[in-house]
């Protein structure tokens, strides 16, 4: 099921990442992390397996952590229902360097491509919108994806929610690491923190 | 002195708990509130050196938790007894960061309790923790919590050994809705 006017994930992610510079990346399990893999693997992401609905609190306390850094949580519309309660605690605590971009296919494309909520009641960007999130945007063509990229490094204006409707077409798996020792260890090795 | 009065000198078991985090450099305090965590919560609230993290469910402290730790940052999550059952998915997160994760859990459900809805999860509470790899441990007596503390922030943040402490009814008293 391919929609030609909706945008092709991979190259989405691709352009989100571009200019990463020092950014913490958090991806939901799924296609999220795949889309991060595929975009380069970097000691800066942290890619979920499991933990559905945790990627934007993961992100969330990374940001906390991290002030000085972006942090940029990359997940599904799945992922994110799961969720949907850590928008209300972002919302609250109000992380200035975080960013949080759902991929929406509208879509369980991992399970057999099952609708989500997305597709029918459920709008995201009003959800994050009205949970405090006030810089809270649909994007809607790569140009403004492009566009919007280089604002995730601003560290003084989040938080910030983009849903971004994709194409439910499933790419290829790119597998990341799914040792989460490994991962976990070399993110905090890049900010200097050794292990135990 | 008399013993009365050097009851009433010695900080309150929340007092101490709030130093011990302090001096094992806790920084994040995710929480869902709770009757007996009430004078911790407000102490956390008022410490520059913490951030106090009020939540919509549980499991939301244990993602926060791993990412603050992936951060470098040390946490503690806040709860009631019914809210572990929330959190069990999420627990998975403790064994696959073995990151440093602790919890201090009131409990509800046993020790006179007056509400039987909170009897099941209160009941299921500590086997629920070991069936998902996080060590017991448990204060019943003002006098013990401050060692119990000690020990379950010393094997966790040392140890990465995840470690819950169940705060017992008997030492929070149970709530009383009605004489």
């Amino acid at each position: 099921m391919s929609q030609a006017n909706l945008l092709d994930r991979r190259r989405v992610v691709a352009s989100l990442l571009a200019e990463r510079g020092e950014s913490l990346v958090v991806g939901g399990l799924g296609a999220s992390t795949y889309d991060m893999a595929a975009a380069g693997d970097h000691d800066r992401n942290l890619y979920l397996w499991g933990a559905m609905g945790g990627a934007v609190m993961i992100g969330l306390g990374l940001a906390l952590a991290q002030p000085e850094l972006p942090v940029v949580v990359i997940t599904g519309d799945g992922e994110m229902l799961m969720g949907m309660g850590s928008l209300a605690t972002v919302g609250l605590q109000q992380p200035k360097n975080l960013t949080i971009v759902v991929l929406d296919n509208e879509v369980y494309g991992e399970t057999g491509g099952q609708a989500s909520h997305t597709a029918d009641n459920v709008d995201l960007v009003a959800v994050a919108r009205a949970c405090g999130i006030a810089d809270s945007r649909a994007l809607a063509t790569l140009a403004e994806t492009e566009a919007f990229a280089p604002g995730m490094q601003d560290v003084s204006s989040g938080p910030r929610f983009a849903s971004i409707k994709i194409d439910s077409a499933n790419a290829e798996r790119v597998l990341s690491s799914r040792d989460g020792g490994y991962i976990i260890n070399r993110i905090r090795g890049s900010l200097g923190f050794g292990p135990m | 002195m008399a013993l009365e009065t050097a009851i009433e000198m010695a900080p309150s078991w929340p007092e101490q708990i709030f130093t011990i985090l302090g001096r094992f450099d806790v920084r994040q305090v995710p929480y869902v509130p709770d009757a007996g965590h009430s004078q911790l919560i407000e102490r956390v609230l008022g410490a520059s050196a913490m951030r106090a993290v009020p939540l919509t469910t549980e499991e939301e402290g244990v993602a926060l938790l791993a990412g603050a730790w992936a951060g470098g940052q040390r946490g503690v999550l806040l709860m009631q007894s019914s809210g572990v059952g929330n959190c069990i998915n999420m627990f998975s997160l403790t064994q696959i960061f073995r990151f440093p994760f602790l919890t201090l859990v009131t409990m509800r459900g046993e020790w006179g309790e007056f509400n039987p809805w909170q009897v099941p999860m209160g009941s299921s509470t500590q086997a629920v923790f070991e069936l998902c790899g996080i060590k017991v441990l448990r204060a019943s007596h003002a006098d013990e919590v401050r060692e119990v503390v000690e020990a379950a922030a010393g094997q966790a943040y040392n140890a990465c050994t995840p470690t819950a402490v169940l705060l017992s009814q008997r030492l929070i008293g149970a709530k009383v809705f009605s004489k």
